[in-house]
C-alpha cells in the first residue's frame, strides 16, 4: 500500500515537471520573434520548482493524519509560523502592485502600503492568542464554537471559498501574465502549469509543504529585495534626497509624486478602502488558517509580531524600490513608448535588471513566480479545508474517520485546482484589481464581523450569527456588482447605482447590526444554549484549558 | 468544561486579573493603532495641503517620514503587547493551569 502511495507519488511529481519541458520548447519557439531567452531566469526558475517538489516529497512522507495535513501537525514555531504569515501576505500582488503603484503615483503607493499593514497589529491584540486556544483547523471551529454547528459552518465555508475563489482569480491570472511576459510561454499553459503544481504541494504535502514552501519563498523574497533596495540606495549615495530628485527629474520635474496625489480625496471611501483592508486582513480564510499551525497562544502571538515586522520591511522596501525604479528604470529597452514593457506592474522586474543583469533578473522572476505558486497553494488548502472539514466531515458525514476527512480534503484540491486553471484561463482579460477588492470586502463584511463577535460577545445566538453574516456576505457582493468598477467599468451599464468603489464602510455595519439586532430579539431555546456556552468558551479562549495541543512525531 | 471547573477557574484571582489586564491592554493597544492610522487618513482626506509641505532638504516631503512613522509604530506597538504578554500574562496562565489540572 505505502510503496503504491509512493509509486503515485513520483508519477505524480513527473507529471508536475512535464510542463517545464513544454515551458522549454515554448521558449524555443518564441524566441526567434520575441526577446532574447532569458536562461539564468529559467535555470533559476527549474532549480526552485524541483527544490520545493522535494520539499513535498518530504513533507508526505511526515503527513499521516487529518491533523498533519491541515495544520502541520501544530508544530510550527512562532518564527517560522511569522514568515509563513508574511509570505502569504506578500503576495505578487503586494511586490509587484505596490512597487507599480509607487512607480506610477509616487507617495500614493505608500498609502495603500499603510492599509495593509494596520490590520496586523490588531489582529495579534484581539485575535490571535482566542484563535489559537479555540481553533482545530479552520476559523469555522471557532465562529462555531458554541452556536448550532450546521449553519454556521455552511455559512462560514461560503464566505470562506467564495474570498479564496476570488484571491484565486487573481493570482491565477497574476501568474499567467508574468510568465508569458517573462518567457514567452502561452498564458494558457502557464496557468495550466501552475495549477498542477499547485494540487501537486497541496495533496501530497499538505499544510507542511506548503508552509515550507511559503517561509523558503519569504526569505528569498525579503533577500531579493533588500538586494534591489540597496542597489538603488548604493547608485544615489544613500541619500534620499538624491533619489527623490532624480525620480522628479525623470518625470520632467512633477513635484507632485512626491505627495498624495488625491487617493483618499473621499472621505467615505478613504475609511471604507481602511475598513475593508484592516478587516479583510482579519477574515482571510488562509491566513487565519495559520494560527492553527503552532503549539500554542505564546507562539500564536509571536507569529503575528514577525509577521508584521517583516511586512512592514518589506513595504518599506517596496516604497524604495517603486521610487528607485522611476529613477532607474529610463533605458528604452525597457519601453514600450512612455509606457514599461508589461506595465507599470513590471516596474520591480526592470528595475532588478538594471541594478543586476540577466541573472539577477532570473532571480527576482524565479521568486516572483514562486510567490504565486507559494500564495495560491495556501489559498487552495483553505479552500479544500473549507469544503472537507466544514462541509464534509461537521455537517455531511459527522462519523467521518481522519482518513475520510484526509481523503475527501486531497479530493478537494482536485476539484479546486482544476477550477483555479479554469477561472484563470476564463478571467485571463478582466481586471483582476475589483476581484482582489471584492475578497477583501467580503472577508470583511461576512466572516470577520461573526468571527469576533462570536469571540467577544456573550449574547450573540445562532439566529443572529446566520442572519448578520448572510446578510454582510450578500449586501457585499451586491454593492460591489452595483458600483463603478463592476456596473461601470466591465458591465458598461452607465452610471453607477453605488457609488461607492469601496462599500465596506456600509456591509460591515450591516453584518454588525445584524448580528446584534437578531441575537437580541432571539428568545428560543438554542439561544440559551448559545448564551450558556460562552463562558466555558470564553475561559479556554483566555487561558488555553482545554485547547488543541501539537501532534507528536 | 465541566460547570464546577468553570465555576472554579472564574473565582481564582490570578484569572480575574488575567482577563482584565489582557482586555484593558489589548482594547488600549486597538484604539491607539486605529486612532493613528485613521488620524492620517483623516488627515489625508480633509487637508491634504499639509502633505505638500518640504521638511528636508528641497524634496523630501512631510509624508514619508509619517508614513514610514507609522509602519515602525504599529511594528513597536505590537512588539509591546508581545513583550508583556510573554511576561505577566504567561505566568498568570501557567497559574491558572496549575490550580485546577
Amino acid at each position: 500500500m505505502k510503496s503504491f502511495f509512493t509509486l503515485k507519488i513520483t508519477a505524480f511529481f513527473a507529471m508536475a515537471l512535464m510542463p517545464l519541458s513544454i515551458l522549454a520548447a515554448g521558449i524555443d519557439m518564441a524566441a526567434p520573434t520575441e526577446k532574447v531567452t532569458n536562461w539564468p531566469a529559467i535555470s533559476m526558475f527549474v532549480v526552485f520548482v524541483g527544490f520545493t517538489l522535494f520539499i513535498t516529497y518530504w513533507a508526505a512522507q511526515r503527513t499521516k493524519s487529518a491533523k498533519d495535513f491541515y495544520a502541520a501537525g501544530g508544530g510550527i514555531t512562532g518564527m517560522q509560523n511569522g514568515l509563513a504569515i508574511a509570505g502569504d501576505y506578500m503576495s505578487a500582488a503586494s511586490f509587484l502592485g505596490i512597487t507599480g503603484m509607487v512607480y506610477l503615483k509616487g507617495y500614493d503607493g505608500l498609502i495603500f502600503a499603510i492599509g495593509f499593514l494596520v490590520g496586523w497589529p490588531i489582529i495579534l491584540f484581539l485575535m490571535s492568542e482566542r484563535l489559537r486556544n479555540l481553533g482545530k483547523f479552520t476559523f469555522a471551529d471557532v465562529a462555531s464554537y458554541r452556536f448550532q454547528q450546521t449553519p454556521i459552518r455552511v455559512l462560514s465555508a461560503f464566505g470562506g471559498i467564495a474570498v479564496v475563489i476570488l484571491y484565486l482569480i487573481a493570482q491565477m491570472v497574476g501568474a499567467g501574465k508574468l510568465i508569458e511576459l517573462l518567457f514567452g510561454l502561452d498564458f494558457n499553459y502557464a496557468v495550466v502549469m501552475v495549477g498542477i503544481l499547485i494540487i501537486a504541494y497541496v495533496t501530497f504535502g499538505g499544510m507542511l509543504a506548503t508552509t515550507w514552501v511559503q517561509i523558503i519563498k519569504a526569505v528569498l523574497l525579503l533577500s531579493g529585495a533588500t538586494f534591489i533596495a540597496l542597489a538603488v540606495m548604493y547608485n544615489m549615495d544613500f541619500s534620499f534626497e538624491m533619489l527623490f530628485k532624480s525620480a522628479v527629474e525623470t518625470r520632467d520635474g512633477d513635484m507632485n509624486i512626491l505627495f498624495s496625489g488625491g487617493f483618499v480625496s473621499d472621505p467615505v471611501n478613504a475609511i471604507s478602502l481602511g475598513i475593508a483592508l484592516m478587516f479583510g486582513t482579519a477574515g482571510l480564510p488562509h491566513i487565519l488558517m495559520r494560527f492553527f499551525t503552532v503549539p500554542d497562544a505564546k507562539e500564536a502571538r509571536k507569529s503575528v509580531f514577525f509577521a508584521t515586522g517583516f511586512i512592514g520591511y518589506f513595504y518599506i522596501l517596496a516604497f524604495i524600490i517603486g521610487f528607485g525604479a522611476i529613477a532607474m528604470v529610463v533605458a528604452s529597452e525597457y519601453m514600450d513608448g512612455a509606457k514599461l514593457i508589461g506595465g507599470n506592474n513590471m516596474a520591480a522586474i526592470h528595475l532588478s535588471h538594471v541594478v543586476g543583469g540577466d541573472f539577477f533578473l532570473g532571480f527576482i522572476s524565479a521568486v516572483a513566480f514562486a510567490t504565486i505558486l507559494a500564495v495560491v497553494s495556501g489559498l487552495t488548502l483553505a479552500g479544500a479545508s473549507a469544503i472537507s472539514h466544514d462541509i464534509y466531515a461537521n455537517v455531511i458525514n459527522k462519523i467521518a474517520t481522519d482518513a475520510q476527512e484526509t481523503k475527501v480534503a486531497r479530493y478537494s484540491t482536485l476539484v479546486i485546482g482544476a477550477l483555479a486553471i479554469l477561472f484563470g484561463i476564463g478571467f485571463k482579460d478582466q481586471n483582476i484589481a475589483f476581484v482582489v477588492a471584492l475578497a477583501f470586502t467580503i472577508a470583511a463584511s461576512a466572516n470577520f464581523p461573526v468571527l469576533i463577535m462570536s469571540m467577544f460577545w456573550g449574547n450573540m445566538t445562532t439566529r443572529g450569527a446566520v442572519i448578520g453574516g448572510w446578510s454582510g456576505l450578500v449586501s457585499a457582493v451586491v454593492m460591489v456588482v452595483l458600483g463603478p468598477v463592476v456596473w461601470t467599468q466591465i458591465l458598461a451599464m452607465g452610471d453607477p447605482i453605488v457609488p461607492y468603489k469601496f462599500p465596506a464602510l456600509f456591509t460591515v455595519a450591516i453584518a454588525f447590526i445584524g448580528i446584534w439586532f437578531f441575537s437580541i430579539t432571539d428568545k428560543s431555546a438554542r439561544a440559551q444554549q448559545d448564551r450558556d456556552g460562552f463562558e466555558a468558551q470564553f475561559i479556554r479562549s483566555q487561558t488555553g484549558i482545554g485547547a488543541e495541543g501539537a501532534s507528536e512525531h | 468544561m465541566e460547570t464546577s471547573k468553570i465555576e472554579k477557574i472564574k473565582n481564582l484571582p490570578e484569572y480575574q486579573q488575567l482577563v482584565r489586564e489582557r482586555t484593558g491592554l489589548a482594547w488600549k493597544l486597538s484604539i491607539l493603532m486605529l486612532g493613528v492610522y485613521y488620524g492620517y487618513i483623516l488627515l489625508l482626506a480633509f487637508n491634504p495641503e499639509f502633505f505638500t509641505t518640504i521638511v528636508m532638504g528641497d524634496y523630501i516631503s512631510i509624508g514619508f517620514p509619517v508614513g514610514v512613522a507609522i509602519i515602525v509604530f504599529a511594528f513597536l506597538l505590537t512588539g509591546y503587547y508581545v513583550q508583556r504578554a510573554n511576561s505577566v500574562f504567561d505566568d498568570l496562565t501557567a497559574k491558572i493551569k496549575k490550580e485546577v489540572e
